[in-house]
């Protein structure tokens, strides 16, 4: 098969592929660098679990047999080296004060968290897009600055607040909704349901003020570029040609920002999971420091890492692909 | 307008459907407890926050305490005592069941204590037990168990949760399927959430009244109120003092005020200088004005003590005049000891409200006589680590929580490094005495020395303060020990 026009194709998918999988390497270095900070810093932080385990009353003899039951007696480095190879396996240790699999205490807590954030995440949308084009659209009119105002109310305001707030208002007040606690999905999800209702609301609140500020800058910038004007010259009202061309050229800025506040939302909600309190990881990971449940700190949190340094590596990738001058910087 | 009321309405209807769920019904209960307990085996662990959950709710040992710390029969029906104090003979109840089916018997209490005593234990407690030379099964429903010296207190300690009885066939699931002989069965344990208790039908003793207890997890002092408020929970075993006036007036609460075992401290380290000087010790006893932090550190809640010993045990004695509230006796004794001026040191004080608050109060107070703390917060597996293992610290805030631990003073090593071998000499007659006069008369004498001694800053006794529904009867007023006991607790109506 000869093949100069081919090699012309051939050539940017291998200049990605290269890409790529320079990316994963960079991607294994930080977690493998990650994970040895984690150790290190916990291995610093003052507190035996075995002697907060036992208490104050315990026999020194039993505090020692405790240490060597949970293998806290051999040196740092052999410990290293076994949470590392024991987490390439799957396997992420024995929780020291929860006497479980920490992979499995991680597992069940993501069944909030994770429901918890991509709610707050759709709410924030559906309430701050169309606020933010409505405010751009009505530029300088009272709505406009209504808008802006209760946006940066929203911003303002702690979440941790709002969510009480909210308690008062329908769980005190009305008694429409539970003040907290969360009934586990496969026993009842309409209860489960209602119980992230509320939690999500006072997460979301910041996010969509972000949203509708974000939103509305994007459309003001894109209202002045040179394609709108062409688009209002062959006839179109400033909304029609807002709506046509300008949304989507708008939603770049703020797909960057959902990427960003999406990371945050999973690792904000620890106030917010306190205030209604919901089984979350961030509580999770709260209890288990306050606790020296180091194992399971240790686990939950590069399972964070994971998950934050995949989601940028697949953007990365991602945006390679779809942009070609990414592309060409890759090649350089 | 038609169309506004008609949405109006829908948004009512929904409301009201769901709303109509979630209503307790009156033999269910929802107790809020602050903390989560890490796992749930009582054997294993010192939390407090295990025996809230499981102490003579899933498990029973051979006594129980009942809530005014006296000893009663639990899976042990009576006992008798060997004319020399060391051998007890323990009958059992018959016809008792695990919740998991399987028969209690005599061997079962010979599992358990070999268990607790054996080289792989890791339980708290192992010390109250170790004089149990051996334990012998007469019968299934006989054992008997010799010490090798008196204990005076030994039916007590086999009533506390680190001595309930287990079954071979589950004690190692424990941790997270507690089985146990207890009127109530554990069902689940959403982590982080809930625990959920079921009464187990097939209970030997008096059938309890509950028939499903749900433990709820909050920390947050809000929280817990937005909860009780809300109704989502019936009540919580103690709530934050100075948020009690929300429920004092409020006729759909009651709010109980009693008593623990946490004598709260001024913990001294007496290994070290100025502390190990007794004229410096007794002019800071001279120099706490006691009044002043009951009523700012617990909201007036408190109880004074003058030596570290339970107002409500029978062999109190009011020691707290010792070193009366004096600035002048203060200031005189510092000058004597050759620190005219004062001195500077630090107070480490763990994350509890009692501690955090106590601590500002007597840093203003020390400062009158020239003493200046500076304050030093910590967490607790860092207290636990510097002060109680480390013995690094000058001055810190404790509340000793566990029933009769008097006997902490007899040991040189403990954190606060009291070394009196009259005192340790007067504990070992003490423990080894099993006649109630004289041991009261012994245990006034030991209150006395370390109140003489000034071996730490004696504050309060802590208040239990509980919030529960006007309508349920039974919750213990006092925690004579760690648990949260539903045996008697019942909806009226």
């Amino acid at each position: 098969m000869g093949g100069g026009p081919e090699g012309g194709d051939t050539a940017p998918s291998r200049a990605v592929i290269a890409y790529a999988l320079r990316r994963l390497i960079g991607f294994a270095v930080t977690l493998l660098v990650a994970a040895l900070v984690i150790f290190v810093l916990l291995d610093l932080l003052p507190g035996d679990p075995a002697q907060f385990i036992l208490g104050i009353n315990a026999t020194p003899a039993s505090v020692a047999q405790l240490r060597l039951q949970m293998g806290l007696d051999a040196p740092a480095y052999q410990r290293f080296l076994g949470w590392l190879g024991g987490m390439l396996q799957g396997d992420f240790g024995m929780s020291y004060t929860q006497r479980a699999p920490v992979a499995q205490l991680i597992w069940d807590r993501l069944g909030v968290t994770l429901p918890l954030a991509v709610f707050a995440m759709v709410i924030s949308m559906v309430v701050g897009l169309p606020l933010g084009l409505l405010a751009a659209r009505r530029r300088g009119k009272a709505i406009d600055t209504t808008i802006m105002v209760l946006a940066q109310t929203g911003v303002a305001i702690p979440n941790f607040w709002f969510g009480m707030l909210l308690v008062l208002v329908f769980a005190v007040g009305l008694r429409w909704l539970p003040p907290g606690g969360f009934t586990p999905w496969i026993e009842d999800s309409g209860l489960a349901l209602r119980g992230l209702l509320l939690p999500s609301l006072a997460l979301a609140l910041p996010q969509a003020s972000i949203l509708a500020r974000v939103m509305r800058t994007a459309l003001v910038d894109v209202a002045g570029q040179d394609f709108i004007r062409t688009a209002r010259a062959k006839g179109l009202t400033m909304d029609e040609a807002l709506w046509r061309h300008g949304v989507r050229n708008a939603l770049l800025p703020v797909l960057t920002i959902l990427g960003l506040q999406f990371a945050y939302l999973v690792a904000g909600t620890i106030v917010v999971e306190n205030v209604f309190y919901l089984p979350g990881l961030g509580k999770l990971i709260y209890t288990a420091i306050l606790e020296r449940d180091l194992i399971l700190v240790r686990g939950a949190t590069i399972i964070l890492i994971l998950a934050v340094t995949s989601t940028m590596l697949l953007t990365d990738i991602a945006y390679a692909l779809v942009d070609p001058r990414l592309r060409e910087g890759a090649q350089r | 307008m038609n169309k506004m009321l008609k949405a109006f309405g829908i948004v009512l209807g929904m409301s009201a459907a769901l709303a109509g769920v979630a209503q307790a019904a009156p033999t269910e209960v929802r107790i809020g407890v602050a903390l989560e307990p890490p796992m749930l085996d009582p054997t294993a662990g010192a939390a407090e926050a295990i025996d809230i959950v499981v102490y003579q709710n899933i498990f029973e040992g051979l006594t129980r305490i009942d809530q005014n710390g006296a000893v009663q029969p639990g899976l042990a029906e009576s006992w008798t005592i060997s004319d020399d104090g060391l051998t007890y003979t323990f009958k059992l109840h018959d016809g008792v069941t695990f919740h998991d089916g399987t028969t209690f018997d005599a061997d079962d209490v010979k599992f358990t204590f070999d268990r607790i005593l054996g080289e792989n234990s890791v339980n708290a407690h192992k010390e109250f037990y170790t004089p149990i030379k051996s334990i012998t099964v007469v019968d299934p429903l006989t054992v008997t168990m010799t010490l090798d010296h008196v204990i005076g207190r030994f039916l007590f300690d086999l009533g506390r949760g680190d001595a309930v009885i287990v079954a071979p066939e589950s004690a190692d699931n424990n941790a997270n399927e507690p089985i146990g002989t207890g009127p109530f069965a554990f069902v689940q344990w959403d982590k982080g959430s809930r625990v959920v208790l079921e009464a187990y039908g097939p209970y030997w003793g008096e059938p309890v009244h509950l028939t499903k207890a749900t433990y709820v997890f909050i920390s947050d002092t809000a929280t817990v109120t937005n909860a009780l408020l809300a109704g989502d929970i019936d009540g919580t075993n103690n709530f934050a003092a100075e948020a009690l006036a929300v429920f004092e007036g409020n006729p759909q609460f009651k709010v109980l005020v009693g008593t623990t075992e946490g004598e709260t401290i001024l913990a001294t380290n007496n290994r070290k200088a100025p502390f190990d000087n007794l004229k410096v010790r007794q002019a800071m006893a001279h120099a706490i004005d006691r009044k002043a932090i009951i009523d700012g550190a617990t909201y007036g809640y408190g109880v004074p003590i003058g030596a570290p010993f339970a107002p409500h045990n029978p062999y109190y004695v009011d020691l707290t005049n010792t070193y009366p509230f004096d600035i002048a006796a203060a200031k005189a004794l510092l000058t004597e000891a050759g620190y005219p001026d004062g001195f500077a040191a630090t107070l480490k004080l763990p994350p509890v409200a009692y501690a955090r608050l106590s601590g500002q109060i007597i840093a203003s107070q020390f400062a009158a006589i020239g003493i200046k703390l500076s304050l030093v917060n910590v967490e607790w597996a860092q207290w636990l680590e510097d002060v109680y293992t480390n013995k690094d610290f000058d001055l810190t805030i404790v509340s000793h929580v566990e029933p009769f631990d008097i006997g902490n003073y007899a040991n040189p090593d403990y954190y606060f490094g009291y070394d009196n071998k009259q005192f340790q000499a007067l504990i070992e007659t003490l423990n080894g005495t099993t006649d109630e006069a004289k041991r009261k008369e012994l245990a006034i004498e030991a209150q006395t020395i370390l109140a003489n001694d000034a071996v730490n800053g004696y504050l309060f006794e802590l208040a239990q303060t509980g919030v529960w529904n006007a309508k349920l009867t039974g919750m213990w007023q006092n925690s004579p020990i760690e648990g949260l006991v539903l045996r008697d607790i019942a909806w009226t109506e």
